[in-house]
């Protein structure tokens, strides 16, 4: 295996609605930034990978316009996903690994705000069964927290905490969309908008974009004096209908992490980026990790605080990486997550130079 | 139909059936579309009458439509450009085929206008010369709605007319064929 580093990253202030700039416009910026922080252009790198969804805005074929952001004259090596960015980092780094490219720009963007999410995002559903009834995004999730409630993964109150921290965590953050919360108990006096979620469960509707640039062994350390290496990345998908899966458990989160060498029985992880768009999510994906309270969760506030579709769980990886490369952690996990109820899960496993 | 293995008696009691072919499932979806700055700023000035694109500091290239960007160096086009009425035609079709919704009659003709000074092509109509007589190198120049019906909408240029001037050569468009 090739060791392969974050070297550069970059986000958008993330926020509910770019009213003003398009795809192309929005993703501009941080292309340009990640690239210039490395002292780069689109020559030096071998492959270019994006993950978006054209639902979202949409348009058809609007992943392809993003790329007039990216300088692909002369023609690059280039891919996309139909998936958050983090998948992308995925594809990056296995052709990476397969020699086919020393470097690569991965980059996820999405504008949630264009038509209504919950809905929008009923269109991932099973076609025949499930998508017609138009289950929106938010209800499914409630019944995912019911589930946990009912078999003693979390508590309401619980889930207020994590709402609380998180966007109290994100008053450091200067991209995040939500800074700053109530105490948990005033939040639980609010009204459940989806029994049991309330307000606060519940993610932003954000507009963002990340960019990220990796690179193989001299590679990056010709690039930084600070590569952030990827140690294990692995992810997995559970069935697509809801009612096989256990909406209490996260088999794909567990296994991914087994194959990452993160999880229980691991060494001690300093740092914790979750996708986890909603609280119950996270206590989750925490039982499942084996994080305990030696592990930072979420210090940039999470999905909770921002959460563009599709840069969500890239934005993970890179505030991760970050923090790792300023020296605040030795060792970070690093998660993402797509489809409804943590259907499908990425677990990234971060560590400094040795 | 292939070989489901059903259970004894089943295939028999559906054999009369009529089979699901398809299902029908309606989606709508409404959506807030952002044109973004520079093609915000590209459809108020045709409400307006004039055609404005913008140039690539880089290569110099200049877009019509711009959308914000330059495909090509993937770098923003801040400097703006207005364009004349003017242009050739680089490449076109004729259409002889009526199809759904269509509310022209055929045969009728669509083009690539360059316009002079222009590196992008815009898609339009030509009309005021027979579809047969239509050529590669016709000079052309916009026919605008009236000015009440001007909107943010480039069907404000009506269609594209000869000029009669002579045609350009080929070399000074090849680039952009």
């Amino acid at each position: 295996m090739r060791d392969v580093a974050v070297v550069a990253f970059a986000q958008s202030p993330h926020v509910r609605r770019i009213r003003d700039r398009n795809e192309v416009e929005m993703v501009m910026p941080v292309l340009h930034q990640v690239k210039e922080s490395v002292g780069i252009d689109q020559t030096g790198i071998d492959f270019t990978c994006s993950g978006s969804t054209d639902y979202l805005a949409g348009a058809a074929f609007s992943f392809v316009m993003s790329l007039d952001g990216v300088g692909a004259w002369p023609p690059i090596s280039e891919s996309h996903v139909e998936m958050d960015g983090a998948w992308a980092l995925y594809e990056a780094w296995v052709k990476i690994q397969t020699g086919a490219a020393d470097t690569a720009l991965v980059f996820g963007y999405g504008r949630s705000s264009p038509g209504s999410l919950r809905d929008v995002l009923s269109r991932q559903l099973d076609p025949y069964y499930v998508a017609p009834l138009w289950p929106d995004a938010v209800g499914l999730a409630a019944l995912q927290a019911r589930a946990c409630i009912d078999a003693g993964i979390t508590t309401p109150a619980e889930m207020a905490g994590i709402a609380a921290r998180s966007r109290r965590s994100a008053a450091d953050n200067p991209f995040a969309q939500l800074q700053g919360s109530d105490d948990p108990d005033v939040l639980l006096k609010e009204p459940e908008i989806a029994s049991p979620l309330r307000r606060h469960d519940c993610p932003p509707i954000t507009d963002g974009a990340a960019a990220m640039i990796l690179a193989a062994d001299d590679r990056a350390r010709a690039l930084t004096d600070h590569p952030v290496w990827i140690r294990g990345i692995d992810h997995r998908i559970e069935a697509h209908a809801l009612g096989v899966r256990d909406l209490t458990d996260s088999p794909s989160t567990r296994i991914a992490a087994e194959r990452a060498g993160a999880g229980p029985g691991t060494a001690s992880v300093d740092i914790a980026e979750l996708h986890a768009p909603f609280t119950h999510q996270e206590a989750l994906l925490r039982t499942v990790l084996g994080l305990g309270d030696a592990t930072s969760i979420n210090p940039s506030g999470g999905a909770l605080a921002a959460n563009a579709m599709m840069a969500a769980g890239l934005v993970r990886i890179g505030e991760a990486a970050q923090r790792i490369a300023a020296g605040e952690g030795r060792r970070a996990v690093a998660h993402a997550t797509s489809g409804p109820c943590l259907q499908q899960n990425l677990v990234c496993v971060l560590e400094g130079e040795a | 139909m292939t070989d489901l293995v059903l259970p004894e008696g089943v295939r028999e009691a559906l054999a009369d059936v009529e089979p699901v072919r398809g299902i029908r499932t309606p989606a709508r979806l409404d959506y807030t579309f952002t044109a973004g700055t520079a093609t915000s700023r590209f459809l108020r000035g045709i409400r307006n009458k004039q055609i404005l694109g913008q140039r690539c500091p880089v290569c110099h290239k200049v877009y019509v439509p711009p959308r914000g960007s330059c495909p090509t160096d993937g770098v923003p086009t801040t400097e703006q450009v207005e364009l004349p009425h003017t242009g050739v035609v680089t490449t076109f079709c004729v259409v002889n085929v009526q199809f759904y919704g269509q509310v022209m009659e055929v045969p009728y003709v669509c083009a690539t206008v360059l316009l002079d000074g222009a590196d992008l092509g815009l898609f339009g109509l030509v009309q005021e010369i027979p579809f047969d007589k239509v050529r590669m190198g016709l000079r052309v120049e916009a026919v605008w709605v009236d000015d009440d019906e001007l909107t943010t909408d480039l069907a404000s240029i009506r269609y594209w007319r000869p000029t009669g001037e002579p045609d350009a050569a080929y070399e000074t468009y090849r680039e952009h064929v």
